[in-house]
């Protein structure tokens, strides 16, 4: 080995946003070559929300009631758009573990000593998470044509609006791994991360619209429901597919879900960016 | 004009802990301070400060000439760190690690590619670039680990225990590689539990215990302050001790102290080598058997416990066994190249 003296540093071109941008990419094909050969982490990532699919269209299906009617079909139809939803926001698990083992092994420690953008750590996790999250919508997609589900059952729709709920998902299951990486920073185990990952997305995700009808609930949980960040996704994306168990409720997010999911999820990618990006700043294995 | 890693009055508490007690450095460039101390002295956190990991409370840093704390991101572009956990990807592959590291320093795509390619053949890892980091052995990750950090060739590099876990054999290896480091004129801070590592290494040594340093100056400075040489000698036969020490009062300094149980008689000398080969003349025209002798000096264990009052004890359980081997070792290998055993 010789000594390392001659320096090959042709440096990129510079630029703080460039390399904002630069760096995030470069971050993020590494959690996705990481990801590619761990398939069993996707694997088990889409095990989940089949599962939810059969059970609730096959043991729910015949006793629930959706705008008066009771068959398991109209379940179905209902169902999916809260399935998706629940589906993208278990993304903040997977990012929340990923960032907490980097710090765990001393990887965030190297990036930190590396002149690289601050945030680009972060952004380079939830843009991986968010081709593995838009990977397991695909197959959920499909499985969910399987089981029966069809869009425009019960109202109008278009290749453009099943295009844009799908969108609204991503960006729901994009804000939501901030939370994650948030999270991953402020423990001590990948493990912890998993669970105080998930835990908290249960009440979440179900005092919501997504599997029942809210309207159905006792007042003070329904207002909770008709709030619910999560529920305006489920909302909008109902109406965009054209699904039955639109909710008429008149509280505002459920009468725009589509102006409420954004704006609600633009509101937790920049309050949780912020919020982790800052304690990136001073983190400590 | 202060070194290429320079620090003034560094502290940081943790909670009650003051983990820096005021710790200054001084190191010149293209040479190389081993900071000595048990765990919890406050290396790893002296090293967190000087990389721009870790703020401290109060004090002064400068690296490479750029004030740590003012210009955090200049310094980034000037150093390399490899820590103590080796920091390296490990379902990406060597060469992908590599590139990673590059790209992120700034570098072009095409040109951290072929830097990669350069430090895997450099670090004798090329055979095993395309697989994942996970298939590599302890001392090949370290080597990853130690060429990410030099990715840019920096000016100063920081080494927290790199040989921290790795056998003999490994640790040998590595020490090669920093000592070439050191030649091509990389300034270098190393931390370290081994006393047989900051000997070999460092130009310089600081001792540090509870966040401050306690000594300061070459191996060959604080092992004079604990004293001068002595002589070892293992009797075969228990009749002889008596003998044998008389012997030894003849030639030594001082008072010649005698375990019974081990049949080890121990005497303070000056004169070295030469003075060994009389004493085995002696004990030999006598019809003196022994099991063993040896010229000792002392090592930076013995250093560490004339100055703290204790051994630098290790209280982790996982480095705990090896740091009880490089002492260990670093006893023996004295012995055998020093001492003239029969």
């Amino acid at each position: 080995m010789s000594a390392v003296t001659d320096t090959v540093r042709s440096t990129a071109p510079q630029g703080a946003f460039g390399r904002s941008v630069r760096d995030s990419l470069v971050v993020a094909k590494r959690n996705l070559i990481r990801m590619s050969r761990i398939p069993e982490m996707v694997i088990f990532g889409l095990i989940q929300p089949i599962m939810f699919v059969v059970l609730f269209s096959y043991v729910f299906g015949g006793s629930m009631q959706i705008g008066g009617s009771t068959s398991p079909a109209d379940y179905r139809n209902f169902l999916m758009a809260g399935i998706f939803a629940q589906t993208v926001t278990f993304a903040t698990a997977g990012a929340g573990a990923g960032i907490a083992d980097d710090m765990h092994k001393g990887l965030i420690d190297r990036f930190r000593s590396l002149p690289m953008a601050r945030g680009a750590v972060l952004t380079g996790r939830t843009l991986a998470d968010l081709v593995q999250t838009a990977l397991t919508l695909l197959v959920l997609a499909v499985v969910a044509l399987l089981v029966g589900w069809r869009v425009g059952s019960d109202g109008d729709t278009n290749a453009g609006k099943v295009l844009g709920a799908f969108g609204l998902l991503l960006l729901l299951g994009y804000a939501f791994t901030w939370i994650g990486a948030l999270i991953g920073l402020s423990v001590r185990t990948p493990e912890a991360a998993t669970s105080g990952g998930l835990i908290w997305l249960f009440p979440v995700t179900f005092i919501s619209n997504a599997f029942v009808d809210s309207s159905n609930m006792t007042p003070w949980l329904r207002h909770i429901a008709d709030w619910n960040p999560f529920s305006a996704t489920v909302q909008a994306c109902r109406v965009l597919f054209g699904n039955p168990g639109v909710s008429q409720s008149d509280a505002w997010p459920m009468q725009h879900p589509v102006w409420a999911s954004l704006i609600y999820s633009v509101l937790i990618v920049v309050l949780f960016r912020t919020l982790a990006v800052r304690k990136y700043r001073s983190a400590t294995a | 004009m202060p070194g290429a890693i320079y620090a003034e009055g560094l502290v940081k508490t943790f909670g009650d802990v003051r983990a820096l007690d005021g710790v200054d450095l001084d190191v010149p460039e293209g040479t190389v301070l081993g900071l000595l101390g048990p765990n919890g002295a406050g290396k790893t956190t002296t090293v967190r400060c000087l990389t721009t990991l870790l703020r401290p409370d109060s004090g002064k840093a400068v690296v490479a000439g750029i004030d740590v704390l003012k210009q955090p991101n200049e310094v980034r572009r000037s150093i390399g760190l490899s820590g103590q956990f080796a920091a390296v990807d490990e379902y990406l592959t060597g060469r992908e690690n590599l590139q990673m590291v590059g790209q992120l320093y700034q570098m072009k795509a095409k040109a951290a590619k072929e830097r990669a390619g350069e430090l895997l053949e450099q670090f004798n890892l090329a055979d095993a670039a395309d697989r994942p980091a996970k298939t590599y052995s302890g001392g090949m990750r370290r080597r990853l680990d130690l060429a990410a950090a030099l990715v840019v060739s920096p000016p100063v590099m920081f080494m927290d225990e790199p040989t921290t876990g790795l056998d003999p054999r490994n640790r040998q290896q590595l020490w090669e590689v920093i000592k070439q480091l050191v030649s091509g004129g990389t300034t270098l801070l190393l931390t370290t539990q081994y006393l047989e590592e900051a000997d070999h290494l460092a130009h310089e040594i600081c001792v540090v215990d509870h966040g401050k340093v306690i000594a300061r100056g070459t191996a060959d400075q604080l092992k004079a302050r604990t004293g001068g040489e002595r002589v070892e000698v293992v009797v075969h036969d228990r009749e002889h001790i008596v003998t044998a020490t008389e012997i030894l009062q003849g030639f030594g300094k001082g008072e010649t102290t005698v375990e019974d149980h081990t049949r080890k008689l121990t005497v303070p000398v000056t004169g070295g080598a030469k003075l060994l080969a009389e004493i085995i003349r002696e004990l030999d025209a006598r019809g003196i058997e022994i099991d063993d002798i040896g010229l000792r000096r002392p090592t930076l264990d013995d250093v560490f416990i004339s100055l703290t009052g204790h051994a630098a004890e290790i209280k982790d359980d996982s480095n705990g066994a090896d740091a009880a081997d490089g002492a260990a070792g670093d006893t023996k290998g004295r012995k055998a190249g020093k001492g003239a055993s029969e």
